[in-house]
């Protein structure tokens, strides 16, 4: 049952990044390109996407957290850190120069698995050597504290 | 470059839906609906017994498409223009980016800015300065 409502809400997500136009890597780029307000093709859609997660995710998340725990688990677990360090800048800033090539994120790059195309694995398997790169340097900067 | 078309009901639709499922993920699992840290998760070493739940939310994002094309006939479109080495290099930097800043456009840029964390706010003005930057290097500069 847990299996079925994770996968069913991972399908909810891919869905509503399909209808959004985020699984499409030009309307990402064409939302990024802002000198293109100028000459009048710029694609706002992107911040219409932004603007409906947010409120729906600040709507619901302000009713969800008021209960006691989760359907399936002990407690929620939300990151309580509000360190201001070098990693919360330097990743985010790698991150977005990846994002500014190709178009794609984490999420649209997942979903764009299901389509099939040689493209998005060409960048999903990088993405998961960066992913399990980043993972294994963070480990050993802490063991070495 | 292809010209896309404005469509500010559709991305608000869609984007209530990745909200609503993020609420879900909240309310079934307890957890942040971040893709690349449960993505990241998925592969050893595992430091929860969450693997199962975590496979079948990123089985749900890949299965997405195929539910469009078996309802619609049709693939929902997709233009890809970078070639095999540009989006080697750009999903090498994502992944590494992503994990590095503890999360990415759906972590930091939906959830995080929902709850109003601080940290959230700083990574998404970074990495949307860094991304348009970088669009617009490629785009008029280069």
């Amino acid at each position: 049952m847990k299996i079925l409502v994770q996968f069913a809400i991972g399908l909810i997500f891919g869905l509503g990044l399909i209808i959004a136009g985020m699984s499409n890597p030009a309307k990402v780029l064409n939302f990024l390109d802002v000198a293109a307000i100028a000459s009048g093709h710029w694609d706002a859609s992107l911040a219409f996407v932004l603007a409906g997660a947010i409120a729906a995710t600040s709507l619901g998340f302000r009713y969800v957290l008021k209960r006691t725990r989760p359907v399936f688990g002990e407690k929620f677990h939300l990151p309580t850190s509000n360190d201001l360090d070098t990693r919360i800048i330097l990743g985010p800033v790698i991150f977005g120069i990846g994002w500014g090539i190709a178009g794609f994120c984490p999420g649209p790059a997942l979903t764009a698995l299901g389509y099939g195309t040689w493209q998005s694995l060409a960048f999903v398997v990088p993405m998961l050597i960066g992913m399990l790169a980043a993972r294994w340097l963070s480990d050993i900067r802490t063991r070495s504290v | 470059m292809t010209f896309t078309e404005f469509t500010p009901l559709a991305s608000l639709i869609g984007g209530t839906l990745i909200g609503l499922s993020a609420v879900m993920l909240m309310a079934f699992a307890g957890r942040i609906a971040g893709v690349s840290g449960i993505l990241v998760r998925i592969f050893p070493p595992h430091s929860d017994h969450e693997f199962a739940g975590r496979f079948a939310f990123v089985a749900g994002l890949i299965a997405a498409p195929l539910l469009v094309m078996l309802a619609s006939g049709q693939w929902p479109p997709q233009v890809i223009e970078t070639g095999a080495f540009g989006l080697a290099l750009a999903g090498l930097l994502v992944g590494f980016g992503s994990i590095w800043g503890n999360g990415c456009t759906s972590g930091h840029g939906v959830c995080g800015l929902s709850r109003l964390s601080i940290r959230s706010m700083v990574a998404t003005a970074s990495f949307m300065t860094t991304a348009i930057i970088t669009v617009f290097l490629m785009r008029h500069v280069l």
